[in-house]
């Protein structure tokens, strides 16, 4: 796994700058920033995830390692979405779900496999054809984590993730993600305006200020 | 498919704007050269105003202008005037929620249908006289008043408020999020405001700027409607449009000179209705300056209510009743006079009329599927453009969107079957299909568009993050999400194309009949019995279209629950 480098990057609403940051977040380091709402947090993201809105506009270069990611299209990009709604696809049953962000290579039997492996490792062995509206809230968000893994990402973007569980899933789920994005070694950078999230991701902390 | 949808994407919009705009504006241009006498194909080769005088000089030309111009402003009035109260005083109360229910289907019974209810229940020999004769009224023979049909038009302005209600209402309940409706009467409330007072007062103001363009339709609609004029409405004169229709079906073809002239006085007659409305706004605007901010709590809102409830009410029971009258007529054999029910029942009616439907049926299905069909493409490529780009529909184009309900049909489709004529393309089945489209796409698009805009964006984030192109992402996830709204236009759509009358008779010249052209020109011979089977089965099609579009998605995603509770 290669960093993600964030260079010089500066995000204006309007003409006013909203927020400036430059740093590099290492393969497995999980960098926070936190600031209350409205100084631009979930902007960052998606100026790095690529969807930044019109009204934004943005310089700066985003990396991974030696690629750059800056002129890609989101699809390209290769860097994973958490958000606060775990926001299963309600048309598709929950292996739909998985298997959406699965690369299309491979056997339709060996990606099924893949599927039923995933689930199992979750606890939700045999959850496949359920409808997510079925899910409780905790299953919910363990299905969106590995959906965003099994499409292999190179780093991962954090965007409020826990705090529409409640307290006790809430420790739950920091514990997965944290392990899990370590586990595969990716660069992340988690917005918040949770301290307890900051303190459980363990890594530096940028707090922005309108 | 990712280049038909980048295609797609790029040219709907376009498409749609010229499929609105194209043959409106071509219309009227069809219609103004005839007018001052130039159509070669008719040997009029020379700019002349005498087309105009003889128009000017026709007799009861003031009273049909007095009848459109009337119609059009006092039916838009009432319809306002009802849903104002009704949301003012019933916001936020089950009643509310009932009534919204009923609404899609109301607002898909087809116009001619609930006309033709509507005169079989009021007239003399009526439903609703048959049940108070003679017990009540003391009738033997059905007494001998001029209803439907009444030299002020007041049958044909109940019709069309009959029809005009749920469409602003629904209206209305698209525009209510967007000014804040629930907060500002919360607000209102809390400082001690009736519930009518509190709305009046500040929801209204912001309500209605959104209202404008549908009540401005209204207007149009029925200061120019003939299907419903020919059904409800005063003979002699008539309504200025209808007028015009028979003028342009004169076998006489030099009267199509005057016709032309006819159409243009009538897009002047509606300019004049829109612009007295306008300037009555204006003057609604001054007056309740002071009125808004002199602090009185309540202005008699039970009062004011209870007129609300007793028009809604009303309304109800006219359609229901319009439907039990249609159900009766359409099994009676011998039915004499102050007899409540008809006696025996019969199917003979609808075994008689089953040759003879086939045809119609088949023809009004195909061209509403088409239409729709098309509508829909065009209208959904065209709001995935606007969220592909991240910008709001500008204003031109939210009028562009109105013009096919604001300029008079009469107007524009005779202009269009003029230059058919001049350059020689032969009507037929096409020719109603784009026609039908053009009044179609509009209400595709005002259908569709809130909850394609409402779609929360980060679906789309997260599917892009996941691998998924733009044209995947349209295809796997949006397009599946909204298929329930989808369908509901699509039904809206398809209603909308069975409820035309104009465009089928004029565009096709005759030769397309679908069931409500028969079921219109039936109204006007003298058998209810098989009238009343046409109306029935042009109210069983749209009520089917929206059984399919509601029940589909059930089936299909019956374990998909979040798709059906999030659309």
């Amino acid at each position: 796994m290669q960093p993600l480098i964030l260079e010089n990057v500066h995000i204006t609403l309007e003409g006013n700058p909203l927020l400036g940051i430059d740093t590099t977040i290492a393969p497995g380091e999980v960098l926070t920033v936190m600031g209350p709402s409205g100084v631009g947090k979930s902007t960052l993201l998606a100026y790095i995830a690529g969807f930044l809105s019109p009204a934004f506009s943005a310089r700066g270069r985003i990396w991974l390692g030696e690629h750059e990611l800056t002129r890609l299209p989101a699809e390209a990009r290769r860097v994973g979405l958490l958000f606060q709604d775990s926001l299963l696809f309600p048309h598709l049953s929950v292996g739909g779900n998985l298997a959406f962000g699965m690369t299309a290579d491979g056997s339709r039997r060996k990606r099924q496999q893949r599927v039923e492996a995933v689930l199992k490792e979750i606890g939700l062995e045999g959850f496949a054809s359920r409808d997510p509206a079925t899910l409780s809230g905790g299953q919910r968000s363990r299905v969106a984590l590995m959906r965003v893994l099994l499409s292999e990402p190179r780093a991962m973007l954090l965007d409020e993730p826990f705090s529409q569980l409640d307290t006790a899933l809430r420790d739950e789920m920091r514990q997965l993600v944290f392990q899990r994005v370590k586990q595969e070694n990716l660069p992340t950078l988690m917005v918040t305006h949770d301290a307890a999230d900051a303190e459980a991701a363990g890594g530096r902390v940028i707090e922005l200020a309108i | 498919m990712p280049s038909s949808y980048a295609l797609g994407v790029r040219l709907a919009p376009w498409l749609a704007i010229t499929l609105l705009s194209l043959p409106v504006a071509g219309g009227l241009a069809g219609v103004i050269a005839p007018a001052f006498g130039f159509l070669p194909a008719l040997g009029g080769n020379t700019l002349t105003l005498a087309h105009w005088q003889t128009l000017l000089n026709r007799p009861g030309l003031g009273q049909m202008i007095q009848l459109s111009y009337v119609t059009g402003l006092v039916s838009a009035a009432v319809s306002l005037a009802i849903v104002v109260l009704f949301l003012g005083a019933f916001m936020h109360t089950r009643l509310f929620s009932a009534v919204r229910r009923l609404l899609s289907p109301l607002l898909a019974v087809p116009h001619a249908a609930a006309a033709i209810g509507l005169a079989f229940l009021l007239a003399p020999s009526g439903l609703f006289s048959r049940a108070l004769s003679p017990g009540v009224t003391g009738w033997q023979h059905p007494p001998d008043i001029l209803f439907p049909g009444d030299p002020f038009g007041l049958a044909m302005i109940a019709g069309l408020v009959l029809k005009e209600v749920p469409f602003l209402l629904l209206m209305s309940l698209a525009a209510l999020p967007q000014c804040q409706a629930s907060e500002r009467l919360r607000m209102a409330r809390a400082l001690g405001y009736g519930p009518l007072s509190a709305f009046l007062k500040v929801v209204l103001p912001g309500l209605y700027p959104l209202l404008r363009l549908p009540i401005y339709a209204v207007i149009a609609f029925a200061s120019s409607t003939v299907d419903v004029a020919l059904i409800l409405g005063p003979t002699t004169p008539p309504p200025l449009a209808v007028a015009v229709l028979r003028w342009l079906n004169d076998p006489n073809l030099s009267m199509r000179f005057m016709a032309s002239a006819g159409a243009l006085l009538q897009l002047g007659v509606t300019l004049a209705a829109l612009a007295s409305w306008w300037l009555i706004e204006f003057l609604v605007r001054r007056l309740a300056r002071d009125w808004l901010m002199n602090g009185r709590r309540h202005n008699g809102d039970a009062f004011l209510g209870g007129i609300a409830l007793g028009a809604v009410s009303l309304s109800l029971l006219l359609i229901m009743g319009s439907l039990v009258g249609l159900m009766l007529w359409s099994l009676a054999a011998y039915w004499p006079f102050p007899e409540a029910l008809p006696q025996p029942l019969t199917l003979r009616n609808w075994m008689g009329a089953a040759g003879r439907l086939g045809d119609p049926l088949i023809q009004a299905a195909t061209i509403g599927i088409v239409a729709t069909l098309l509508s829909s493409i065009l209208v959904v490529g065209a709001l995935e453009a606007e969220t592909l780009h991240e910008r709001p529909t500008r204003p031109w184009a939210q009028l562009i969107l109105y013009l096919p309900l604001l300029v008079p049909s009469v107007a524009f489709l005779f202009g269009l079957v003029l230059i058919q004529v001049q350059i020689g393309a032969p009507p037929g089945i096409a020719a109603v299909i784009l026609g039908h489209a053009v009044f179609v796409l509009p209400y595709v698009f005002l259908s569709l568009a809130e909850s394609y805009r409402r779609l929360d964006p980060r679906w789309t984030y997260l599917a892009r993050s996941l691998g998924a192109s733009p044209a995947q992402v349209f295809w796997r996830v949006r397009l599946p999400m909204l298929s329930v709204p989808l369908l509901t236009a699509a039904a809206v759509g398809f209603a909308v194309s069975i409820g035309q009358y104009l465009p089928t008779l004029l565009l096709g010249a005759g030769r397309v009949s679908t069931i409500t052209t028969e079921a219109v020109s039936l109204a006007g011979g003298g058998d209810r019995r098989l009238t009343a089977v046409y109306a029935l089965l042009q109210l069983a099609m749209p009520a089917l279209g929206f059984a399919l579009a509601l029940g589909l998605p059930r089936l299909v995603f019956r374990r998909r629950s979040g798709l059906l509770t999030s659309a």
